[in-house]
């Protein structure tokens, strides 16, 4: 199979279309139009031999999803940013019900103010609805991350919806080579979806989603749903593990960059880790020994994989596409706590916030983390959260206020 | 013409048959439930019941259900849009040969005036404008109830909620009018509508036997007295469910493509009679009448049985 040059979008597409889904539900929102109106042409044309719907919401889009999946159909949805939100209330709710579907999202930063470039808020927000998440760096990892996802779901250890994760335009509108895997060596790897716990029919009705009285029937189902999460971990290894042998491309729960040696380490997620990986080849030239750790799965959380990919560095540096205001970066919270414990974990732990609604991360930026994160490393406390702002961005929005001022008092 | 049952003529005609058994959370007298009951009898067990938050989200609660059927809770707004998943899923499963047709079953969505009148509207909006073939059955107690019984779209003039209590500046209680939602259903032209009471069985049975003849989105309407919500003894539910026929205020009617015809003509008796029923009038006769409101819910009922009468020209 020769590689092909395809957007992020089409990439997504092509994962539902190589998983043979039966059934999208769909509602458009940049920038994930990309991924329904091709699986509507696809639908329409036959290519894909599923059902497509245009719901009236992305509440409405993520039950039907659900109901479907519940059903017993191989489902397969997208979303992005404001829809995602608007959905939040469904996304706990199918993942309660036990369902396997894969829900694409198109990372894009949220109101206010409104904005179509990407940033994590949208996707990070639903870390605790009990979806898994993979978050992707390349075009050519979302069709893989989209094939792994079902086989993951779909595990009867597991039984759990699936978010795959890539970033709006930086990935989404951006050309990439890909290879498409074989769908005939798919079906080996993907085996056809024939839930024996889904499903209403006739002869055999089921109640599902029903309530519960009183917190221990409640606390018994939600630890039945995190202890799934957890399974999660182990069948991505072993999905992980026959993914490379049928199409040879290997994709662990974190990826490391030039990690072996380094002695500080920055942490990223999607498509900005490639920003990342350059400017760790470009501190390396310099004499610098850093590395970095690429977090492809953030749920369940590999704590396990990034303790050992961590112990022993000097500092880590966590760079947070997203912020929780009043807080910081939402990741190096969830670095911070799996590290507590380690006996040689990093001296320092440092925080930087940076690409926020899609702002670059130059490399002045990476320099001065790289700066710093040495410094906390030598001194052995941490900093942060640093928000990454450059000078040019500060007279950039300076004029901006400058031209407001001028309009609103006509001078 | 008249409006004449073709199936069920008597009584007996009713299937003896239970699709919803004894022994629910629900309240004694849940006039909800006797519709849901009556419009199982001829539903039957070959059901998924898609279900909205409301007092009927308490049916299947773990591991206990009264039904013979299959269940699925949704969401509050989102009832009509697990409708379609549902359908959609099985419409393929089908066609591509994974589930037997002999095992297909019918849709029916399972929501609250709350849910119906408000938030579900833009999914049922889109179910219906998608054609999609399925139930929906609305138990229509005026309130939301579950949570306690607050004011809902659907809380007619002059009845008092836990949030539109009598106050100086509106001592009837609730100052809106009930929103007509068969009205906002009729404009989207589904095959079939109804309203139906479960103090009027034949005519609830009937329009359900009619109704399966439509592929498509259809509506029912079930009056719900509610004992917990509207005050009175639960042995009161039936004088309820028909008083609100009989003084006009909860026609029984239906509409096969959008045509509406009355299927009750009812004897138009003072509202006072039903009102007086009702802890959550009660307001509007102790300690002193309040004339006006009772007049103004009196006159929109003529109103409205006037204009039908001119439309539909018969009495
Ligand atoms: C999104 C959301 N908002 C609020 C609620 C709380 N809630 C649960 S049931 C209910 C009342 C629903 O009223 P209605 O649809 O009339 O059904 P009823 O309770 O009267 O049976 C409300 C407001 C909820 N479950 N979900
Ligand atoms: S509150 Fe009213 S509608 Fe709800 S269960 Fe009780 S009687 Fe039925
Ligand atoms: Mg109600």
């Amino acid at each position: 199979m020769t590689a092909e040059m395809m957007t992020g979008n089409l990439a997504a597409a092509w994962g539902a279309r190589l998983a043979d889904v039966d059934y999208v539900p769909a509602f458009p929102i940049t920038p994930q139009t990309e991924i329904v109106e091709t699986l509507a042409k696809w639908c329409g044309s036959g290519s894909l031999n599923a059902r497509f719907v245009t719901l009236d919401s992305e509440h409405s889009m993520m039950t039907a999803a659900g109901a479907a999946a519940a059903t017993g159909a191989r489902v397969f949805t997208a979303t992005s940013s404001q829809g995602l939100l608007h959905a939040f209330e469904v996304l706990y709710t199918v993942a309660g019900w036990r369902v396997p579907l894969v829900l694409v999202n198109v990372s894009r930063a949220l109101a206010s103010p409104i904005t179509l470039e990407p940033d994590h808020n949208d996707v990070l927000a639903a870390r605790d609805c009990g979806f898994l998440q993979l978050h992707a760096e390349t075009c050519q990892e979302v069709v893989d991350s989209i094939l792994l996802a079902y086989r993951i779901a779909e595990d009867a250890r597991v039984c759990l919806p699936v978010m795959v994760n890539l970033d709006g335009f930086v990935l989404s509108f951006t050309r990439e080579p890909v290879t498409l895997p074989d769908p005939e060596v798919v079906k080996q790897f993907l085996p056809p979806f024939r839930p024996a716990h889904l499903g209403f029919t006739a002869s055999a009705p089921r109640s599902l989603g029903t309530a519960v009285f009183g917190g221990a029937t409640y606390s018994y189902f939600r630890h039945q749903l995190h202890l799934a999460s957890l399974n999660g971990l182990r069948v991505y290894e072993e999905a992980a593990a026959d993914f490379e042998r049928l199409f040879g491309r290997r994709y662990d729960p974190v990826e490391q960059y030039r990690m072996d040696d380094a002695e500080d380490v920055l942490v990223m997620t999607n498509a900005f880790a490639s920003k990342g990986k350059a400017a760790v080849d470009a501190a390396r030239a310099q004499g610098r020994r850093v590395g970095l750790l690429r977090l492809r799965m953030i749920r369940p959380w590999p704590a396990e994989t990034i303790q050992h990919a961590l112990q022993g560095r000097r500092a880590v540096a966590v760079v947070d596409q997203n912020l929780s205001p009043g807080q910081g970066g939402i990741l190096f919270q969830e670095i911070a706590a799996c590290l507590y414990h380690e006996a040689l974990r990093p001296r320092a732990l440092c925080s930087f916030i940076g690409g926020l609604g899609g702002k670059n991360l130059s490399e002045g930026e990476f320099q001065a983390i790289f700066e710093q994160t040495a410094d906390a490393g030598v001194r052995g406390t941490g900093i942060g959260p640093v928000l990454l702002f450059t000078e040019s961005e500060h007279r950039e929005v300076e004029q901006l206020q400058f031209l407001a001022h001028e309009l609103k008092t006509g001078r | 013409m008249t409006w004449e049952p073709q199936i069920f003529k008597t009584l007996h005609q009713i299937p003896r048959e239970e699709h919803v058994f004894p022994g629910t959370p629900l309240c004694a007298g849940c006039g909800g439930l006797e519709s849901l009951r009556l419009a199982a009898k001829v539903l039957g067990s070959r059901v998924v019941y898609v279900d909205a938050a409301g007092c009927m989200t308490n049916l299947a609660a773990f591991p206990f259900t009264p039904l013979d059927a299959s269940w699925l809770y949704t969401t509050m707004g989102s009832a009509p849009a697990g409708a379609q998943g549902v359908r959609d899923a099985l419409d393929v499963l089908i066609a591509k040969g994974r589930v037997p047709k002999e095992e297909d079953v019918q849709v029916v969505v399972l929501g609250g005036d709350g849910s119906t009148y408000d938030m579900a509207l833009s999914s049922t909006s889109g179910a219906i404008t998608r054609q999609l073939d399925f139930y929906y059955f609305c138990y229509d107690n005026e309130a939301y109830g579950n949570t306690g019984v607050q004011l809902s779209p659907a809380t007619p003039y002059g009845a008092r909620t836990t949030t539109s209590p009598c106050a100086v500046q509106h001592p009837a209680g609730t100052t809106q009018e009930k929103k007509d939602i068969f009205e906002i259903w009729r404009a989207h032209r589904p095959p079939y509508m109804a309203t139906v009471s479960p103090r009027f069985p034949l005519d609830l049975e009937e329009k359900f036997a009619r109704a399966a003849a439509y592929k498509g989105p259809k509506l029912f309407l079930a009056f719900a007295a509610c004992p917990t919500g509207w005050l009175f003894d639960p042995a009161q539910t039936p004088d309820v469910a028909r008083l609100a026929v009989e003084c006009g205020l909860w026609p029984l009617k239906e509409a096969v493509n959008g045509v509406v015809v009355h299927t009750y003509w009812p004897k138009l008796t003072p509202v006072e009679e039903y009102l007086k029923l009702q802890g959550r009038f009660r307001h509007l006769f102790e300690p002193v009448v309040q004339t006006e409101a009772i007049a103004h819910i009196q006159e929109r009922v003529h109103g409205y049985w006037a204009r039908v009468k001119r439309e539909e020209g018969n009495s």
